[in-house]
């Protein structure tokens, strides 16, 4: 939460004169094409997320056993790197308009039609299959977790299979879609790199322009602050919109009716479950396999595994803060009396919607300050000052993270929790067990299906995480994001597929290790 | 938790604790050193701090990002670690100067070996290498001759293709062009340019090549060094052998170049190493490595390009100062953001 407060004040000694200079020139396409993009993201990746996610709950969609767990895997591949694989693929120069060409005899962009992949809307579809993952995996498990007591009863009261999902179990998985959409609204909104690749110019773009091009931090870290609060009105409008909305049920039927699909029906879900898996993970996948194979050496790959070992550490520590600060927000949201209560959870989910530099410098402006105080006090006490103990340490990192992804672990933790009946929370005053063990015997354990997911999501998310950890790094520290970084920024992105393979990897491990997990305690 | 997953976690935890050890121990016991803030990716300079190291004993410390470096430095103040700043881009070097985040050079050797056009009047800041923003013409044009102000012609409508404008060897280009006509002309340049572009500014030096190899379009703009690294890559041959690479205005100011560079730490902790890692990088055995493996031109005028370069021919460089370039950059900035270049 300091990071940020750091970062708004210094924005409100932003200069009016850029300010105005580019409001004349080039902010309003800018403000429309981030309202746009964020809109188109999040409408897609509902649709793909929910979607996919009720067809695998509550049908039998072909391969839905594999299809639960590969619909998860786009959220390991990082975006910059789906979005740089398909703009090269569907660009006039790529590998798919080059063989139409061939085919047909084409000569040149005249003689036919093609959409084209750097717009607004190959934009927003390609962000979409990466991040329609975490609409999928909240939506999933809410479905999982709902009382079909409930859609039994509105089926007796004589709605269509069709309308009771509409009527029943979609409004029950509002809270948890909208989390969803909102980690997907932020992430979209905070990128750079991704949308650089579509030329597609953003607010983000203006943030990097100011503070960059015009060496103007202050105006940048306005435009940052307009963005926090542009995304905190969108996320209190959808919670008012919904206030008051409660269900609650004590004997929880998990009994699933499986709804049976028709041959046509089938053919469309399955191949739209199929799509999704295959454009948002298999297709990239195999394409970084195959630049892999042409560019790099078995040699190659031993020597990322130190840097491999740094983002598994970070990426961990990461994950477990995330998560301990997450559980404190939640239970002290759930059980304090404050009127302010939801306040603190609210406040440190906004890291997520600031671009990854802009917040690492406002780390840097809060570390700083305590390093100085540091050293004074040494000086004072006639010791030699000891430098710079936070600034541009492994502990920044991971301080950054637990900041930027807090918004993932607070929403996937959070709504694990409502789903805890009210009742539980009174037990201990009438059975005379303290509020500790209360926690520890019954809450905890009832949140370990969300405590494992937003550990699961903040660990890949970090394993990921490109900007923060490269200005904040010490000397010589090396992640696998760095290293493909390095080599992306020299336009060589061949030499990097190794490294992105490695991240894909290890981000599977866990989401594939969780998924066993889960179907074991669910048998 | 099962006992399998307590099992599991605690070997986490006890070899991420080996891991943090074994990190610091390495810190604690570094002799000789010193610390680089790098703007260039490391396996460009690593070849070079190789050798450094191995003629000094001295060990180089890497810290690389392109974006937030200056005020990395600046928040970490007197008690930065940092004692040399490497860079690309005069604009880069000219911001750490004017913030006042780097301290005087008097090198004997430095200011010997670099022409005076390639360093600071203050010795603040020094140029590695330069590398020309040539123009690419596809071979089917034939030969041309063309100059920087050609790109607004109405003979190449639809024509030509470029990476962003807000790029930053973009925005030096456009600095030298307000330098030469004004700002009103260069605006109006920037506008007839943006018209004559064969679709929106997109992707990198190279994807430019590229497109003129697939025929849509005949002309890009791009660094020298890319059409050499383009040579020497399997997949990118081809998209460089369908282009010429053109020095433009050699009839008149001549092409526009920029630099990389380095400068020394105000608050340098490892001041006499950071000195000697300096000279050594000016050196000839320095600049020859620099010239094989980035196909960058050597600041030293008595050092030659590699072979490869040194076969594009010789060419007449824009004496433009340096200093003037980075002073113009906002207002080419604005006139690329009015002439809404990118949208």
């Amino acid at each position: 939460m300091l990071p940020l407060l750091v970062l708004i004040s210094e924005g409100i000694s932003a200069s009016t004169d850029l300010f105005s200079h580019l409001w004349q020139t080039v902010l309003p396409d800018y403000i429309s094409n981030t309202l746009l993009l964020g809109t188109f993201v999040v409408l897609l990746s509902v649709c793909f997320g929910v979607i996919s996610a009720a067809l695998i709950v509550h049908s039998n969609v072909a391969g839905k056993a594999i299809l639960r767990w590969l619909l998860m895997l786009p959220l390991a591949m990082p975006a910059y790197l789906v979005a740089y694989l398909y703009t090269d693929l569907f660009d006039y120069a790529g590998p798919v308009q080059r063989t139409l060409r061939l085919w047909f005899n084409w000569q040149n962009f005249n003689d036919y039609w093609f959409f084209d992949i750097r717009t607004l809307g190959g934009a927003s579809i390609i962000i979409a299959l990466v991040l329609f993952p975490y609409v999928y995996m909240l939506a999933r498990t809410a479905f999982e977790l709902q009382d079909q007591n409930l859609l039994k009863a509105s089926r007796l009261l004589g709605l269509s299979a069709k309308q009771s999902f509409f009527k029943v179990a979609l409004p029950l998985a509002r809270p948890a879609i909208a989390v969803a959409a909102s980690l997907v609204l932020m992430e979209t909104l905070a990128d750079f790199a991704t949308v650089q690749y579509f030329a597609v110019n953003t607010l983000t773009t203006a943030i990097y322009d100011t503070w960059l091009g015009y060496s103007d931090l202050a105006t940048a870290n306005a435009l940052a602050s307009i963005l926090m609060l542009f995304i905190l009105f969108t996320i209190v409008a959808e919670q008012r919109a919904r206030a008051g909305q409660a269900h609650q049920s004590n004997r929880i039927n998990k009994i699933h009716q499986i709804i049976i699909l028709s041959n046509t029906a089938q053919i469309f879900a399955s191949g739209f479950c199929w799509l999704l898996a295959i454009t948002g993970f298999i297709l990239p996948f195999i394409l970084l396999l195959l630049m892999a194979w042409e560019y790099s050496t078995i040699e190659q790959f031993f020597a990322l595994i130190p840097s491999a070992t740094n983002s598994i550490n970070v990426a961990f520590w990461a994950a477990s803060l995330s998560v301990v600060f997450a559980l404190l927000f939640t239970l002290f949201k759930r059980l304090s009396t404050d009127k302010w209560r939801y306040l603190p959870m609210q406040i440190s989910g906004f890291g997520y919607a600031i671009p990854g530099t802009v917040l690492a410098m406002a780390m840097m402006s809060t570390f700083a300050p305590i390093d100085y105080m540091i050293n004074d006090i040494a000086k004072f006490f006639n010791y030699s000052p000891p430098g710079l103990i936070l600034s541009g340490s492994i502990f920044a990192i991971i301080f950054a993270y637990t900041v930027r992804f807090a918004a993932i672990a607070n929403g996937t933790i959070d709504s694990g929790i409502k789903q805890i009946p009210r009742s539980i929370d009174f037990a201990p005053a009438s059975l005379g067990v303290n509020l500790s063990t209360m926690l520890t015997k019954v809450h905890l354990p009832l949140l370990k299906p969300s405590i494992w997911v937003a550990w699961l999501l903040v660990f890949v998310e970090a394993m990921k995480e490109l900007p923060a950890v490269l200005l904040l790094r010490p000397f010589n520290f090396e992640t696998l994001s760095t290293k493909i970084y390095q080599l992306i920024s020299d336009e060589m992105l061949e030499q990097g597929a190794l490294g992105a393979i490695f991240i894909v990897l290890l981000g599977l491990l866990p989401i594939i290790w969780l998924n066993r997990n889960k179907d074991n305690t669910s048998q | 938790m099962s006992p399998s997953t307590n099992k599991i976690v605690t070997l986490l935890f006890t070899t991420i604790a080996l891991f943090i050890t074994a990190f610091t121990s390495l810190l604690a016991n570094a002799t000789e050193e010193v610390n680089v803030y790098s703007y260039r990716q490391p396996f460009l300079v690593k070849p070079l701090f190789d050798k450094f190291t191995e003629s000094t004993g001295i060990k180089v410390n890497v810290v690389f990002a392109k974006k937030g470096m200056s005020e990395r430095l600046a928040r970490e103040g007197e008690y930065s670690p940092a004692d040399i700043l490497l860079t690309t881009d005069i604009s880069r070097l000219i911001e750490l100067q004017e913030r006042n985040l780097l301290q005087v050079n008097n090198s004997a050797i430095l200011t010997s070996v670099i022409p005076s056009q390639y360093r600071s009047t203050d010795n603040t800041w020094f140029a590695l290498t330069t590398r020309v923003r040539n123009i690419y013409s596809a071979k089917r044009l034939g030969a041309v001759n063309i100059n920087y102000e050609d790109l607004a012609d109405e003979k190449y409508k639809g024509r030509i293709c470029t990476r962003s404008g807000k790029h930053a060897y973009n925005v030096a280009l456009v600095s030298s062009m307000i330098a030469e006509h004004g700002e009103a002309e260069t605006l109006v340049w920037l506008e007839k340019f943006k018209a004559n572009l064969a679709r929106k500014p997109q992707g990198n030096d190279r994807g430019q090549v590229q497109a003129i190899h697939q025929n849509l379009c005949d002309i890009s703009l791009g660094n020298s060094y890319y059409f050499g690294k383009m040579l020497v890559d399997k997949k990118q041959k081809v998209w460089a052998d369908a282009v010429n690479i053109n020095f433009p205005n050699q009839s008149n100011r001549g092409a526009h170049v920029n630099i990389s560079g380095m400068g020394l730490a105000k608050y340098s902790p490892n001041i006499k190493n950071a000195k000697m890692l300096m000279d050594f990088l000016a050196s000839k055995p320095a600049q020859q490595l620099y010239a094989h493996t980035n196909m960058e031109y050597p600041v030293r005028t008595d050092v030659a390009p590699s072979a490869l370069v040194a076969s594009w021919g010789k060419f007449k460089a824009d004496k433009l100062s340096l200093e003037i370039i980075a002073k113009n950059r906002q207002l080419a900035l604005k006139l690329i953001d009015r002439a809404r270049f990118d949208l």
